[in-house]
C-alpha cells in the first residue's frame, strides 16, 4: 500500500493546531507502513490519551484508544494474544513516560515485540501546556510560570538502560528520516523505540517567547546534534543538546518468542497431555 | 479421558481451573494476598494448554493487558484483591466503554488501604458496582464454596462473552483459601463470542453498532481478521470514532446500563433454603452465607422457621428475589463482612418495611452462626437455647 | 516546471511551507493560506509537501 492510502482523508484536516508537528509524525508513520509492507488488517495502532493520542482516528489501521499512560500495557496484551499482529504504540511525553513511566521501563525490560513512537513536545498540550517529565529546566509552562525547576528525562537513555532493543531519535520536521527509523524499528523483533521531538506551537512555543511556528522549529533544530557530530563533541558541548539518529540496536529475543520457545523446549504442552 | 474428577482443593485453585475450563487462555496479574495462588496456578497451567501468562508491573497494567488480549480474541482474566481492584478501576471503565469481555477475580480482604492483608472481608461490594467513574452496568458473582468457585468462574466468563462486559468474581479470603472437595467437570455449553455474519463484508467494521442486533450486543471479531475496527475508551460512535454529540453519549451510556439490567433474569442467580415457611430470612453471600446456613440449621433444630436466601449474583442486584423472600417474612437478617453494603440494597426492595437487621463484622474474623442467631434471639426468638452451639 | 497546490480546507496557515521553501516561492501572511506566487521558481525539492503537517500541499511536475 502507498503511504497516503493509510490516511483517512475524509477526516482531515487534523485535530491538531496549526504548525503542530504531529501531522508530520503521522506522515512518517504512514511512510514507514508503506516501507514495512504492512496491511490494514494485520496492524493495530494503540494510542494513549493526549493530543498525539488522536493520531489513530486519522489512520485506517485497527486502533485501540485506551486510557492516559497505559497504551503499552494494552499493547502488551494485544501482542501476546496474537503475535502475528504488528502492534504500533503512539505515546506522548506526559502519557508515555510521566504517568506511564512504569509501563515504559517494563515494556523495554521485557522486550515485548512492539514499536513505540513517542512524540515529545515538552508539555501537556491538550490540558493547556503544563509541565511534564521531559520539560527542559527553566522553561515556562502554565504550571511553571517562574521557570521549571525539575530536570527532564532523556527518554532514549531511559529506554537504553531499561533494555529496549532498538532506539532512535528524530525531530518531526525530518519526515522521511523519521519514517526510516520507524520502518527499521518495525522490522526488529523486540521493543523498538523512536522518540520524535515535536513542537507544541500553541503552548510551549508561545509560553517561551516563540510566537510563530517557524521560530519554534528553528529553536528545536538548534537543540539537536546528529549522532555522528555528537561523537566528536565534548560533554560540555553536548550539555542541553539531544542527540538525533539511530542510537541503539542490540540483539535479544523478544518476550513472546522466548515464552513460546521455552515452553516448547521444556515440552510443557506434551507434559500436560501425559498428566 | 475422564469428563469429570473430584479434587480436594482450595477455592483459588478451583477458580483458576474454572477459568481454564471456561476457555481462558490469557492471564495478566500482579501478586497480592489472598489471591496469589490463582496467579501461581495460571502461570503453571496456561502454558500447558497453549495460553499465555504474564506478571505485569502493577494492577493497572494487568487489567490493561487482559483487555488488550481479549480484543485480540483471547478469553482473559486477572486476579487481585481490594488494593488491586482500586488500581484497576480506571481501566475497568475501558472494558465497559469498549464493551470488551474480561473477568476480574477479587479475592476480598479487609480494607480500606492495605488493611488487614491476610484477613477476609466482603467490603468491595459497592466498589464493584460503582468503583469506576461514570454510569454503567456491571456483573458481579459471589461464590460461597469451592465448587461455586469453579462453577461461577465459568459462569463469569460466559456472561462476559455473552454481554461484552467485564465481570467480577467476588470471592473472599475464606473461600479462596478454604479447602473442600469439588467436582472438576468439563464445561458444557460454553458461550463463545458472537462473530459477524460471514456475509458481512470485510474492511471497516462498526464494532459498537449494537442497535443493529435484536439482543443489542454487537458481534466482536478479533484484531487480525478480515474486519478492521477501533476500540475506544473515550465516548465514541458506532465505528469507534470519538464523538461528543450529546444524543450519542446518552445512547451509549444508557446502553451500558441497559444491556445488564434488561438481562437480569438471565444473570441473577440465588439459592433458597427453607424459604417456603420462613418467618425469618437470612440474606447472605460468600463466606457469610456459610454461617447463615449453619445458623438456619441450628434454628430449625429448635423448630424456628428460619430460611436462607443465598445471593450468588451481587450485581445486577437480585431485587425481585429479595422482594419475594421478604414478602411473607417477619424480619430479615443480612450477615456480611462489611458495614451493611448488601443490607442497604435489601432495604430498597423491602416493600412491607419489615425490620432488616445487619449482622456485620469488619475485624477480619468470620461472622459466626451464633452471632446471627443472637441477633434474632435478642429481638424475636427469645426462646432459642442455642444449645447446639 | 512544477505545479504547487494547497488545499485551503486543510491548511491552517502555520507558515512552515513558506519558511522551509529554499526558493521563496510563497507569499504568506500569518493565519492565511499561502499562495505559491512564484511557482516558476520551484525546483521540486518537495520540502513543503513532505513537511506540511496537514498534508495540504501537493507538488507535481506541470505538463509542458
Amino acid at each position: 500500500m502507498k503511504h497516503n492510502e493509510f490516511i483517512r482523508e475524509d477526516r482531515l484536516p487534523t485535530f491538531w493546531c496549526g504548525g503542530c508537528g504531529y501531522g508530520q509524525v503521522m506522515n512518517s508513520i504512514t511512510r514507514a507502513f508503506e516501507k514495512a509492507g504492512v496491511t490494514l488488517n494485520d496492524t493495530v495502532l494503540v494510542s494513549g490519551i493526549g493530543c498525539w493520542g488522536h493520531v489513530d482516528s486519522f489512520l485506517k489501521v485497527n486502533a485501540f484508544h485506551g486510557t492516559h499512560g497505559r497504551a503499552l500495557a494494552f499493547a502488551t496484551g494485544i501482542k501476546l494474544a496474537n503475535p502475528e499482529l504488528n502492534v504500533v504504540v503512539a505515546l506522548g511525553d506526559g502519557d508515555g513516560v510521566t504517568i506511564g513511566g512504569n509501563h515504559f521501563i517494563h515494556a523495554c525490560r521485557r522486550n515485548i515485540d512492539l514499536t513505540a513512537i513517542l512524540c515529545n513536545n515538552y508539555n501537556y498540550g491538550m490540558t493547556g501546556g503544563q509541565y511534564s517529565s521531559t520539560t527542559p529546566e527553566h522553561s515556562i509552562t502554565s504550571t511553571s510560570p517562574y521557570g521549571h525547576i525539575e530536570p527532564g528525562f532523556d527518554i532514549c537513555k531511559l529506554a537504553e538502560v531499561s533494555g529496549a532493543r532498538y532506539i532512535a531519535r528524530s525531530i518531526s520536521e525530518n519526515v522521511t528520516q523519521t519514517a526510516e527509523y520507524i520502518a527499521e524499528a518495525m522490522s526488529k523483533k523486540g521493543f523498538s523505540f523512536v522518540e520524535v521531538l515535536t513542537p507544541c506551537t500553541t503552548h510551549y512555543g508561545r509560553n517561551n517567547a516563540m510566537k510563530h511556528p517557524p521560530e519554534l522549529y528553528r529553536w528545536l533544530k538548534s537543540t539537536v546534534v546528529p549522532a555522528a557530530a555528537a561523537a566528536k563533541m565534548t560533554e560540555d558541548q553536548l550539555r542541553n543538546k539531544f542527540i538525533i539518529g539511530k542510537l541503539y540496536d542490540r540483539p535479544g529475543q523478544d518476550y513472546g518468542t522466548r515464552y513460546r520457545d521455552e515452553i516448547q523446549a521444556k515440552g510443557i504442552e506434551d507434559l500436560a497431555k501425559k498428566e | 479421558m475422564n469428563t469429570w474428577e473430584i479434587r480436594f482443593a482450595m477455592g483459588n485453585e478451583a477458580i483458576a481451573e474454572g477459568a481454564l475450563a471456561a476457555g481462558a487462555r490469557f492471564y495478566a496479574g500482579y501478586p497480592i494476598t489472598p489471591s496469589s495462588e490463582i496467579a501461581e496456578i495460571a502461570s503453571r497451567r496456561l502454558p500447558q494448554v497453549g495460553g499465555v501468562f504474564i506478571q505485569m508491573e502493577d494492577e493497572i497494567a494487568s487489567i490493561a493487558a487482559i483487555i488488550g488480549a481479549s480484543a485480540a480474541g483471547k478469553k482473559s482474566f486477572t486476579a487481585t484483591s481490594g488494593p488491586g481492584v482500586s488500581l484497576m478501576q480506571e481501566n475497568l471503565g475501558v472494558a465497559v466503554m469498549s464493551e470488551i469481555p474480561c473477568v476480574i477475580i477479587d479475592v476480598q480482604r479487609s480494607g480500606p488501604s492495605t488493611g488487614l492483608a491476610t484477613k477476609p472481608a466482603q467490603g468491595d461490594v459497592m466498589q464493584a458496582r460503582w468503583g469506576t467513574h461514570g454510569d454503567h452496568g456491571i456483573i458481579a458473582l459471589a461464590p460461597s464454596s469451592v465448587q461455586e468457585c469453579y462453577d461461577l468462574t465459568i459462569k463469569a466468563f460466559d456472561f462476559s462473552e455473552k454481554y461484552r462486559t467485564p465481570v467480577y468474581l467476588m470471592a473472599d479470603e475464606v473461600i479462596g483459601h478454604m479447602r473442600e472437595p469439588y467436582v472438576l467437570h468439563e464445561a458444557a455449553g460454553l458461550v463463545s463470542r458472537k462473530q459477524p455474519d460471514p456475509s458481512e463484508p470485510g474492511g471497516d467494521y462498526k464494532i459498537f453498532d449494537f442497535e443493529r442486533y435484536d439482543d443489542h450486543i454487537a458481534p466482536m471479531p478479533p484484531y487480525g481478521g478480515k474486519y478492521i475496527f477501533r476500540m475506544n475508551g473515550s465516548m465514541h460512535d458506532e465505528a469507534g470514532f470519538g464523538c461528543g454529540a450529546s444524543d450519542n453519549a446518552d445512547k451509549f451510556i444508557r446502553h451500558y446500563e441497559d444491556k445488564i439490567t434488561k438481562n437480569r433474569d438471565d444473570i441473577v442467580m440465588t439459592e433458597s433454603y427453607n424459604m417456603e415457611d420462613a418467618d425469618y430470612v437470612l440474606v447472605s453471600f460468600g463466606c457469610s452465607a456459610r454461617s447463615a446456613m449453619a445458623a438456619m440449621r441450628l434454628a430449625r433444630q429448635e423448630g424456628e422457621k428460619v430460611g436462607v436466601l443465598k445471593l450468588m449474583t451481587l450485581w445486577p442486584f437480585p431485587d425481585k428475589e429479595v422482594a419475594a423472600a421478604l414478602k411473607k417474612a417477619k424480619a430479615a437478617v443480612v450477615p456480611e463482612m462489611n458495614l451493611g453494603q448488601v443490607a442497604s440494597e435489601v432495604s430498597r426492595y423491602n416493600e412491607r418495611k419489615i425490620p432488616v437487621i445487619g449482622v456485620n463484622r469488619v475485624d477480619g474474623s468470620m461472622i459466626t452462626p451464633y452471632q446471627i442467631l443472637d441477633a434474632l434471639k435478642g429481638l424475636y426468638l427469645k426462646g432459642l437455647s442455642l444449645k447446639g452451639l | 516546471m512544477y505545479e504547487v497546490r494547497i488545499d485551503p480546507k486543510r491548511c491552517k496557515g502555520c507558515g512552515l511551507c513558506a519558511d522551509f521553501c529554499p526558493r521563496n516561492i510563497y507569499d504568506f501572511s500569518w493565519g492565511s493560506v499561502p499562495v505559491a506566487a512564484r511557482s516558476d521558481d520551484c525546483v521540486g525539492c518537495m520540502q513543503c509537501e513532505v513537511k506540511c503537517p496537514e498534508l495540504a500541499i501537493t507538488v507535481r511536475e506541470a505538463a509542458p
